[in-house]
C-alpha cells in the first residue's frame, strides 16, 4: 500500500502544481507589480526618441518615461522597471499572456486592437500620422509619384494596412518587403532593397539618423493616416488600467501647471489648489490605491510631458520634432487631460 | 509469499495481480496515457478559459475578414482585398516552393559532392572536402544573411542592371526574365509538350525493362530529346506560333513585365541548397562506403568501367543506407525553410504567423494552423520516403 500513498501523492503534486500555474494566469496587476518590487514594461527592439538604450544599457524615449512614470506612481521609484524589448509582432502575446505588466511601444490605438485582443489602450502619448521617406537622388517630392516603387515596411504595423490602403485608393502599384524590426527595414533601404520606407513620421525621422549619411534621403511631406500611439494594459484590470492613465495624465496636468521636475518642490509650497491636489496635499488623495504622493513622484522623478517630450524627441534631441499637433490643448495641439480633483 | 501471514487470500491474489508482468505494464500504459490525456485536456481548457476571461476573440471566423495587406510573391491570384484565409494558401504555397526547389537542388549538388569526395582526384577529393567542413559548421541563419545582405546586395541598382540583351536583367531587386504568355490556340501546343514529357516517361521505362530482359541498348536520351524538341516544335509552328514572350521593361522606379525571381528566393533557395547539401554529400560517402568493397572489384573485374561501376553496381546498394537519413535532412530542409522570415521571404512563418497573426492578434489559431501544415508536409514527405525506402530494399534483396 505504500506504493500507493506514493502514487496518489504524486498525483496530488502535479495536480497542486497546474492549478496554482492556472490560478496565477489571474489576479490583479497592481498587487503583482507591488510584491515583485518592479514593473516589466514592454517597449521596443530600438527606436531613438521613444524607447532606446543609450550607450550605457539605460532605456530611454517618451514611451520609456511612461514606463518610468508609472513605476514612480506605484512604487515611488522611478528607476524600478524592467524592460522587455518586443518586436511588432511579439508585443500583444506578451502583454495578453502576462509576460509585461504595461505595453508601452508606440503602438496604434485601432478599434480591433482595442475589441478584440482583449487589451485596453489607456491613452495616447503621442499623435502621429504615417509618412515615406525616400533617397534624395530618386527625384520625388510627393507620394502620389511613387507608382511601381518597392516599398520596406516592418511587418505586424498598421502601417502595412494603411499603405496598401494608400496606393489602392490612389490607382497605384507597390511592391511590399516586409522585414521584421525597423533596423532591417533600415538596412533594406540603404542598401537599395526598396526605394521607399514606411513608417510613423515620428519613427521616419529617428530612423533617418539612423542612416549611414542622413543628409542623402528625405521624409515626403504626405501623412496618409492617423496614428495615434499610446500605453497599453490587458483587459478586466480597470484598477492598474486607471493607474496607467492617469499616470500619463499627471504628466500633461503637470505641464499644464507649469510644473517641472526642478520646480515642483517650490510649487508645492503655493497656495494654488489644483497644484496642491496634484502633489497630493488635498483633494482625492487615495483613490487610485496608491500613496498621495503618486503624482508628485512622477513630477519630481520623470518630469512633465513637456520635459519629457523635449529631452527624447523634441529640441534637446537629435529628432528635433516640433511639438506640433503634440502640443497641449490651450497651446494649439491635441493634448488635454481630465483635471484631478 | 511463505512470509505472508495466514488469513490474508484477497491480499495474496492482490500482490499475485500486481507482480503479474502483464497486468502491471497494463496499468503502467493505463496510467501514462491518462495522465497524456489528462496534461492536454487541463492545458486546452486552461487556455480557454483564460480567453473568455479576457475578452479575447476565438474561433477562426477571422479567416473571412478582408487582409488588406500586400504580398510580394504569390503563386495564386491575390491582392490586399482577398481574406486572411487566402494568406494561408499564399503563404503555404511560398513554403511548398521553396522546399521543393530546395530537395531539388540539395540533392543533385550533395550527390555531386558525396562522391566527389570519394575520389581518386585529390584536388577534386579535398574540394569536397573544404566544401562540406566549412557549410556544415557555420549556422544556416548566418548564410542566409551571407547570401542575402553580402552577396545579393551587392547587385547594381534597377537603372545600372546587368543584362543579357533585351530579354534578362539582373539587379539589387532580382532576376527579371522574358515569361511565357499563351494565347488562344496554345492549348494544343501545351498538349503535345506534356504529351511528348509522358511518353518519354515510358519509352525510358520500356527500354529499361527491354535491356533486362534482351540486353540490347537503346539511345533513350538522345530519342527523347529529340521527340521533346521536334513534336511539340511542329506543333508550335502549324498552330501559327500562338505562344509568345513578354519582356521585362524599365518602367518608372523598377522593372514591369515578365518573371521576377525576387532576392529574398534566390538567397534562401542558395543558403538551403548550399547547408543541406553539404549533409547529404556526407550521407552519400557514408552509403557508398557502406557497400562492401567486393563489390566493386567484382564489377571492375567484369569489365565495368568505373563510371559504370558507380551508376549500375554501388549506388543503388547504397541508396539503401542513403534513404532514411536523407529523408530527415528533407524535412529538416522544409523546415528551416520558416527562417526566411528572417530577410522577408513571404513564407507560411512571415505571412500568416507573422503579418497575419499580428492583425488579427489571434496567436493560438494561427499558431495551431501554421504548426498542421508543417507536421503535414513532414509527415506527407515521410511517407513517400518510406514508399522508395521500401521499394528499393526490396529490389535489393
Amino acid at each position: 500500500m505504500l506504493k500507493k500513498t506514493h502514487l496518489s501523492a504524486a498525483i496530488a503534486a502535479v495536480s497542486l502544481v497546474l492549478t496554482t500555474f492556472g490560478a496565477q494566469a489571474e489576479g490583479d496587476t497592481l498587487s503583482s507589480v507591488k510584491s515583485k518590487g518592479f514593473l516589466q514594461c514592454g517597449v521596443s527592439t530600438g527606436l531613438p526618441g521613444f524607447s532606446n538604450p543609450d550607450a550605457e544599457g539605460n532605456w530611454q524615449g517618451l514611451d520609456v518615461d511612461v514606463c518610468r512614470a508609472v513605476a514612480a506612481a506605484v512604487l515611488g521609484d522611478a528607476t524600478k522597471v524592467k524592460y522587455t524589448p518586443l518586436t511588432a509582432k511579439e508585443r500583444f502575446t506578451a502583454l495578453q499572456s502576462g509576460e509585461i505588466d504595461v505595453l508601452s511601444r508606440n503602438t496604434t490605438w485601432t478599434l480591433t486592437r482595442d475589441a478584440s485582443l482583449g487589451l485596453n489602450f489607456a491613452g495616447v502619448n503621442y499623435y502621429d500620422g504615417q509618412g515615406f521617406m525616400v533617397s534624395k537622388e530618386l527625384g520625388v517630392s510627393s507620394a502620389k509619384e511613387l507608382d511601381g516603387a518597392a516599398v520596406c515596411i516592418q511587418s505586424g504595423t498598421t502601417t502595412e494596412l494603411n499603405l496598401a490602403d494608400y496606393f489602392r485608393e490612389n490607382g497605384m502599384e507597390y511592391t511590399p518587403i516586409v522585414f521584421d524590426t525597423s533596423d532591417q527595414t533600415v538596412k533594406g533601404f540603404e542598401a537599395g532593397r526598396c526605394d521607399v520606407l514606411t513608417s510613423d513620421q515620428s519613427q521616419l525621422y529617428a530612423l533617418r539618423i539612423k542612416l549611414a549619411d542622413p543628409g542623402s534621403a528625405m521624409v515626403l511631406p504626405e501623412v496618409i493616416s492617423k496614428e495615434p500611439l499610446g500605453p497599453v494594459v490587458r483587459q478586466g484590470d480597470d484598477a492598474w488600467f486607471n493607474i496607467v492613465k492617469w499616470s500619463l495624465n499627471a504628466m500633461l496636468n503637470a505641464e499644464e501647471l507649469g510644473l517641472t521636475s526642478a520646480n515642483v518642490d517650490e510649487m508645492a509650497k503655493g497656495t494654488n489648489p489644483n497644484i496642491r491636489r496634484l502633489v497630493g496635499l488635498e483633494g482625492p488623495k487615495e483613490a487610485l490605491g496608491l500613496e498621495p504622493t503618486w503624482a508628485y513622484n512622477i513630477v519630481k522623478q520623470v518630469g512633465s510631458y513637456a520635459e519629457s517630450f523635449e529631452r527624447n524627441v523634441g529640441t534637446g534631441s537629435p529628432l528635433a520634432i516640433d511639438r506640433g499637433i503634440n502640443a497641449l490643448w490651450n497651446q494649439g495641439g491635441f493634448m488635454y487631460a481630465p483635471p484631478i480633483r | 509469499m511463505s512470509s505472508l501471514p495466514p488469513g490474508s487470500n484477497s491480499g495474496l491474489s492482490l500482490r499475485k495481480l500486481w507482480f503479474d508482468p502483464n497486468v502491471r505494464s497494463l496499468v503502467f500504459q493505463l496510467i501514462a496515457v491518462l495522465a497524456v490525456v489528462g496534461f492536454f485536456y487541463y492545458i486546452i481548457n486552461n487556455a480557454l478559459f483564460n480567453l473568455e476571461q479576457r475578452g479575447i476573440t476565438t474561433g477562426f471566423a477571422f479567416l473571412d475578414n478582408s487582409a488588406g495587406f500586400g504580398i510580394i510573391q504569390s503563386l495564386i491570384e491575390y491582392d490586399e482585398s482577398y481574406s486572411f484565409g487566402r494568406t494561408f494558401f499564399v503563404g503555404l504555397l511560398n513554403t511548398i516552393l521553396i522546399s521543393a526547389l530546395g530537395v531539388f537542388f540539395a540533392t543533385i549538388l550533395g550527390f555531386i559532392v558525396g562522391v566527389a569526395r570519394l575520389s581518386d582526384n585529390w584536388l577534386v577529393a579535398k574540394i569536397a572536402t573544404f566544401y562540406i567542413e566549412i557549410f556544415r559548421n557555420i549556422p544556416l541563419l548566418l548564410q542566409i544573411f551571407f547570401w542575402y545582405f553580402a552577396v545579393l546586395r551587392t547587385l547594381p541598382s534597377p537603372k545600372q542592371s546587368l543584362q543579357i540583351g533585351e530579354a534578362a536583367f539582373l539587379n539589387v531587386r532580382g532576376l527579371y526574365l522574358p515569361k511565357t504568355i499563351l494565347e488562344a490556340g496554345s492549348g494544343i501546343v501545351v498538349f503535345a509538350f506534356f504529351a511528348c514529357l509522358i511518353a518519354t516517361v515510358f519509352i525510358f521505362f520500356w527500354s529499361k525493362r527491354r535491356q533486362m530482359l534482351t540486353g540490347k541498348q537503346f539511345p533513350t536520351f538522345l530519342f527523347n530529346a529529340a521527340l521533346m524538341i521536334t513534336v511539340p516544335g511542329i506543333v508550335f509552328l502549324l498552330a501559327g506560333s500562338p505562344v509568345h514572350l513578354e519582356y521585362p521593361e524599365l518602367k518608372g522606379f523598377n522593372f514591369k513585365g515578365g518573371l521576377t525571381v525576387i532576392p529574398e528566393l534566390a538567397a534562401l533557395l542558395i543558403a538551403l541548397t548550399v547547408y543541406t547539401a553539404s549533409f547529404i554529400a556526407e550521407i552519400v560517402r557514408s552509403g557508398i562506403v557502406a557497400v562492401n568493397k567486393g563489390q566493386s572489384e567484382a564489377s571492375i573485374s567484369l569489365g565495368l568501367s568505373k563510371t559504370q561501376t558507380l551508376k549500375l553496381v554501388v549506388i543503388p546498394q547504397a541508396m539503401r543506407v542513403i534513404i532514411p537519413p536523407l529523408t530527415s535532412q528533407y524535412l529538416n530542409l522544409t523546415k528551416n525553410s520558416s527562417l526566411a522570415t528572417a530577410i522577408g521571404y513571404p513564407d507560411l512563418v512571415s505571412v500568416f504567423m507573422g503579418t497575419t497573426l499580428n492583425q488579427t492578434g489571434q496567436a493560438i489559431e494561427v499558431i495551431a494552423m501554421t504548426m498542421g501544415v508543417y507536421l503535414t508536409i513532414s509527415i506527407s514527405t515521410s511517407i513517400v520516403m518510406n514508399i522508395y525506402n521500401r521499394k528499393m530494399s526490396l529490389v535489393e534483396r
